[in-house]
Parts: structure tokens; sequence; C-alpha cells
């Protein structure tokens, strides 16, 4: 990414540490698009930037929490989620959004994504996923679908993946969208919709990693994976999760599945506090 | 023997070792700078050039309770971590050991959170110090091959059967190409006998392990980890003894390094003992009377051998490389405990260097000697000195 114009208020370059620029990630990644999104978003959301948090874990993805000029949190690994349940509930007038990838959400993490999703706490979860864990060298993770090669499985994965809106479905997420990052303005409006929406929301990002899952898997270049992505995708709005299993060369099933109503963990506990509250003695 | 000298990266020479070792199991989890050791492990599996179960599990916590589950059954096992992933496994390194299973890790030295740093210092194994695993630490890529072979001997041994860390510098050591010499299967054979623990999990001669104590039998238990774990010195010893009549290359608790006549020494542990070691020549050179000595068994600690090593000179300067926050630092407070009971105490400094991966070149230590002979004239011995650092 090169450093946008500072003071082009309709880019997003308010938005990003110029200091802590340029980034690491590698050529053709697909998290810098995926973060264009979001910050695009945040503007039109209309949410004020101010009172929203942004908390990351470990990895490539994780970056983002030091890139972006929100007040923000570069958390343990696979601990992005509890940081900022509790930041959300000691402070609720701040907005939170996890934005971390699929090893750190899912795999050393994958506990408390669940949970979360089973409290329906008020938050966004934007997570990569692009299969393995690439800042570590490539290295096979549960997203990582059967037979594909990574760095642990030279011969193909003997494991199968999770399928993450059906996971995120069973668990009790109020809303749970797929896109990957040739969706471009899809995935925009997706996080608008997600930031928007009261309870937990879950935005899955598909995304290349030429530097190492890609180069294992005949994708060595990051356009090599999009146009893959154009080729597999089949856009499928209010798709039965069950249907949105990620195979090695099978469909990738995009759109928004799951936008329900719910109460949300923070609508809950309030009314619970409000029966447990003794009127004051005072 | 035959012995063939290659030159490889120190992370992979490990790997070697464990295929040589013929492991039966490994769990582990990515994390910089430990995961070249596992990744060529993850691809000798797969190619079948090592028959054993590769488990790519989902935290550095579910990879020790994997190797707790595969030891208990009498596999060879083996893991490899750093850092962060340490310190999340702590809640079962301390089972595997009060379990006696002896399980082989290892640690690439790397710096704790926070702030998040990738590069190396002692952090992840001075906090894991209590854990009751056996430490060894290793001052290059030959050292690794050959204490990674020598840690499967200690820790199965039938007298000990405690789980074995060796500590590889991150980066400094893991990710460093050398000449290294590798032994042959045969000789690896002999050294390292086939494992058999006594009391493995087995449906035929049934066992219940992991239950609970309460306090009638809490102390008792632990009064025998800990005997187990100072007894091991024994084995350790007898191991070192052997590989040194295989191959030549010497190992001891407590190394010396050209402390005759010196009256001031310094004393370091890991990959820095190599720079000492070049500051020490120089400084001999221009008639100063320092030597060096290296610690390579941190647990269990190695009180004789210490006493032996420094007792009687004038001056000791001990440089650890990670910081006990609010106390002394951890190598120096330890050799301050063993010097205590002596009769000709040396005046001790404690200098602490090198955190989150910051060198400390040849040049550096004789500063270091410096500053430690300069604090211990000036009578402020209690003092901990950072060196290097800009406030
Ligand atoms: S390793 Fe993969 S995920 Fe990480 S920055 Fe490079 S391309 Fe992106």
């Amino acid at each position: 990414m090169n450093n946008p114009p500072e003071n082009d208020q309709l880019s997003i370059a308010k938005y990003l540490r110029q200091d802590r620029l340029p980034h690491i990630w590698c050529a053709a990644c697909g998290i810098g698009p995926a973060l264009n999104c979001f910050l695009r978003a945040i503007d039109k959301s209309g949410l004020n930037p101010d009172k929203m948090s942004v908390v990351s874990g470990i990895g490539c993805s994780g970056r983002v929490a030091g890139y972006v000029k929100l007040d923000s949190f570069h958390t343990t690994h696979g601990r992005a989620i509890p940081f900022a349940t509790g930041l959300r509930l000691a402070n609720p007038e701040l907005k939170a959004v996890v934005f971390s990838g699929d090893g750190d959400l899912v795999a050393i993490g994958g506990n408390h994504l669940i949970h979360a999703a089973r409290r329906n706490i008020d938050m966004t979860v934007i997570c990569i996923n692009n299969f393995n864990y690439g800042m570590t060298g490539g290295q096979v993770g549960p997203t990582a679908p059967y037979d594909v090669r990574t760095s642990t499985t030279p011969y193909g994965n003997f494991e199968s993946a999770f399928n993450l809106p059906l996971l995120l479905f069973a668990s009790g997420a109020s809303y749970i969208a797929r896109w990957t990052v040739v969706h471009l303005h899809q995935l925009e409006n997706t996080i608008v919709e997600a930031l928007l929406k009261p309870g937990f929301s879950f935005v899955e990002v598909i995304s290349p990693c030429p530097a190492v899952y890609g180069r294992m898997n005949k994708e060595p270049d990051g356009l090599d994976s999009l146009k893959n992505y154009v080729k597999r995708s089949i856009i499928k709005n209010g798709a039965d999760p069950r249907e949105t299993e990620i195979t090695q060369n099978g469909p990738i099933v995009v759109g928004k599945f799951v936008d329900i109503i719910r109460p949300t963990l923070q609508e809950n506990l309030a009314k619970v506090a409000a029966k447990a509250k003794k009127p004051s003695t005072k | 023997m035959t012995s063939k000298l290659v030159g490889i990266e120190s992370s992979l020479a490990v790997s070697e070792a464990v295929k040589l070792a013929n492991v039966d199991v490994i769990a582990a989890y990515p994390i910089t700078p430990q995961t070249h050791i596992v990744e060529s492990l993850a691809e000798m599996v797969a190619n079948g050039d090592l028959d054993a179960e590769y488990i790519p599990v989902e935290s550095e916590h579910s990879a020790m309770s994997a190797c707790l589950g595969s030891s208990a059954v009498g596999a060879r096992t083996f893991t490899s971590t750093a850092s962060q992933g340490l310190i999340l496994m702590h809640e079962v390194l301390l089972v595997a050991a009060s379990l006696r299973l002896p399980i082989v890790m290892a640690v690439a030295n790397r710096a704790l959170s926070g702030p998040l740093n990738i590069w190396g210092d002692h952090s992840d194994a001075m906090i894991t110090r209590d854990s009751g695993w056996i430490q060894i630490f290793v001052e290059n890529g030959q050292q690794a091959f050959d204490q990674t072979l020598c840690a499967f001997r200690i820790a199965e041994h039938k007298d000990v059967l405690l789980p074995t860390i060796i500590n590889i510098d991150g980066f400094h050591i893991s990710h460093v190409i050398e000449p290294i010499y590798f032994l042959d299967q045969q000789t690896v054979n002999e050294f390292l006998p086939p494992y058999k623990h006594p009391y493995a999990l087995d449906p035929d001669t049934p066992v219940t392990i992991g239950c609970f104590a309460g306090p009638n039998l809490y102390t008792e238990s632990m009064k025998a980890l800990d005997s187990a774990l100072r007894e091991s010195k024994k084995v350790i010893l007898e191991t070192w003894q052997k590989f040194g009549e295989i191959t030549g290359r010497q190992y001891k608790p407590v190394e010396k390094y050209k402390t005759e006549n010196a009256d001031t020494i310094l004393i370091t542990m890991g990959s820095y003992s190599e720079n000492a070691m070049m500051t020490i020549d120089k400084m001999q050179s221009e008639g100063k009377k320092v030597g060096l000595v290296r610690l390579r068994l941190w647990r269990p600690f190695p009180y004789e051998e210490i006493v032996e090593a420094i007792s009687g000179v004038k001056n000791v300067i001990v440089l650890d490389r990670a910081i006990s926050l609010g106390g002394p630092a951890p190598v120096c407070s330890e050799i301050r405990a063993a010097l205590y009971a002596t009769e000709k105490k040396p005046q001790i400094v404690s200098i602490v260097g090198g955190l989150g991966g910051r060198d400390i070149s040849p040049a550096d230590f004789i500063t270091i000697v410096e500053l430690g002979i300069e604090k211990i004239k000036s009578g402020k011995t209690e003092e901990t000195i950072m060196f290097g650092v800009r406030e």
C-alpha cells in the first residue's frame, strides 16, 4: 500500500496510522483490500469513529490493530474476543470490532468465538480466512480444506475444515455473511450492516495468501486466487449454512446467510440486573 | 561410529536428532522462532522418513495435552515451542512433570509479551523454572543436536522419568546455519535404548494416573518430585559421560573457560557464551585476569559445580537474559544463593541484557566486565545493572 494522501478526507487516510506504514503484508495479500472495505464501511455506517475500538489477535491479520488510527488493542494469540468482551461490557459506549485471522479466531481462540456467538454479545467480528497460518509459514489449521497442501501437510491435509457460517449459526450469531476479496462492494456494504446490527455479527472474508498458501496450492500469484474466486463463487443470500462448506476446489458460496433478531447479552444483562436491583435505601 | 559433517540450519539439526531418536508422536503448534523444527518433522513424517504420528493441534495447550496422552501410553514424544506458546502450555507442563512423563521439548527461547516481541531472550525458560522439567541450555547448533539426543536418554531413564527442555536461543541458534556433525542411526540406537515407561497406560495392567491428592498426600508427592529432579543429575552426568565417549564432545553442568588465574569471572548461559569467549580471549591477551563460566544445566540447579567453579575468585559478574520484575535476576539470584553458605564468597554483580533480541557483541562484553568491576569497587553490588538501556 502506498501512503494515501493525508488531506484526502474521502479516502481512508484519516483512519490509518501513517507513521506505521508501509505495512508488512506481502504483495497481493488479501488483508489490505479487506481492511480498506472495513475503513470505508466506518464512514458509510455513520458511526462515530471516536467511539469505535478495533481489537486483533496474533498473525498477519492481527497487524490491523496497529495500523488503524482508532482505539485499538493488539492482544495475545487467540484472545481478541475475550479482550473485546471485557471492553464492550465495561464501556458500553464503545463499539467493538474484532479484526483477526482464521488461525487466531478459529484455532487457538475457537472457544471464545463460539461462546461470544452464544452470548450474542453486541460485537462485530471480521475474520480473514486464508486457510492457513500465514505469518509462521503456512502450517495447516482448522480452516484448511481436506487435501490442500500446507507446510505441515506436504501431501495434503488429512483433517476436515470448519464450515464457519454453520459453526457460527449453531452457536447463535445474529448476523453471518461471507465474501471473498473480489466482492469488494458487497463486502463493504456487508460490514456496514454488520456494524449496525445489534448482537453478534460475523463476517468471513475469503482472502488470498499468495506467499505461502497460494504457493503451495497452485495459486502463487494473488491474481490466481482472485480469478479462482471469481470462477468458484456463487452468490446465494440466505443460503442454508449447511450448504456453505468450502472444499479444495468446490464452489465458494458467498452472501448474507443469517440476519436474525435475538436478545443481545447486553439486553439480557440489563433485564436480569433490573430484577436483582434492590430499591435504594438512601 | 561414523559421523558426518553437514552444513545445516540448527532447527533442522534438532529435527534430524528427533528423527534419529525415532520418536513415535509429535504434537505441535506453529510459533516463531520454533516453526522450522516442527515443519521439517511434519515433512519427514509425511515423506515416510519417520514412522511417527504428527498431530497438528489447535494451540500449544492442546499440543502439550496431546503429548501427555501419548507419553502416558509409552510412546516416545516430542514437541517444540517458544515464548507465548510455552507459557500457554504452563498448566499442562506442571502435570507432565508430576505424572513423570518423559516428554522432550525444544524451546527456541524468545521474549514474552508485552510488548509483543518475537526475538530471543530467556524470559520463557525462566518463567518455566519451577515446573519440574529438566532444563538444559545450549550454545550452538551442534550442541542443540547433541543435547536433543541426550535429552531422550536422560528423560526416559527409569530413575529419572521427567520431561526435559532443551533451550535453544531463538534466531541466534535456531536460524543459524552451521557445520554440524550428525551421528549415524546405529550409534544412536546403541546410545538410546527403546523407551519403556514402567507404568504406561495399558489395558492388560490398568493403572490410574493424574488422580486427586488431598492434604494428606500432596506434600509427599511434591517431595517425591523434587527428589527425583534433584537426583536426575546423576543420570545427566552419566549420559553426558557416555555421549562424550562416543563423540568426543564433552558436556558438563557448569563449564569453565580459561578460569585459571582469573580473579574476575563472567557467567553466561546460552548462545551469548560464544561471544563472551571471544571477549575473554581478547581481554586475557591484554593481560586482564578474567575468565568465563557457562551454565549448561539450569534445572536441576548444579549447586556443587557452581560453588566449585567460582568460590575463591574475587569478582563474579552474572549476565541474565531475562528480568525478574521487582526482584533479583533469576540466574544471579541462584548463584548468590549457592554461594551464601560458602566461606570464600566472591563479590557478585547482576547484569541484565540482551532482552527481546538486542545483541550483545564481543565489544559489549568488555564493557559488561568493566561495568561489573566498577560496581564492585563502588560497593553497590545489590543493584542490578540493565545493560544498554536508554533512559
Ligand atoms: S503470509 Fe500470507 S496472509 Fe501473511 S501477509 Fe503474506 S500473503 Fe498475507
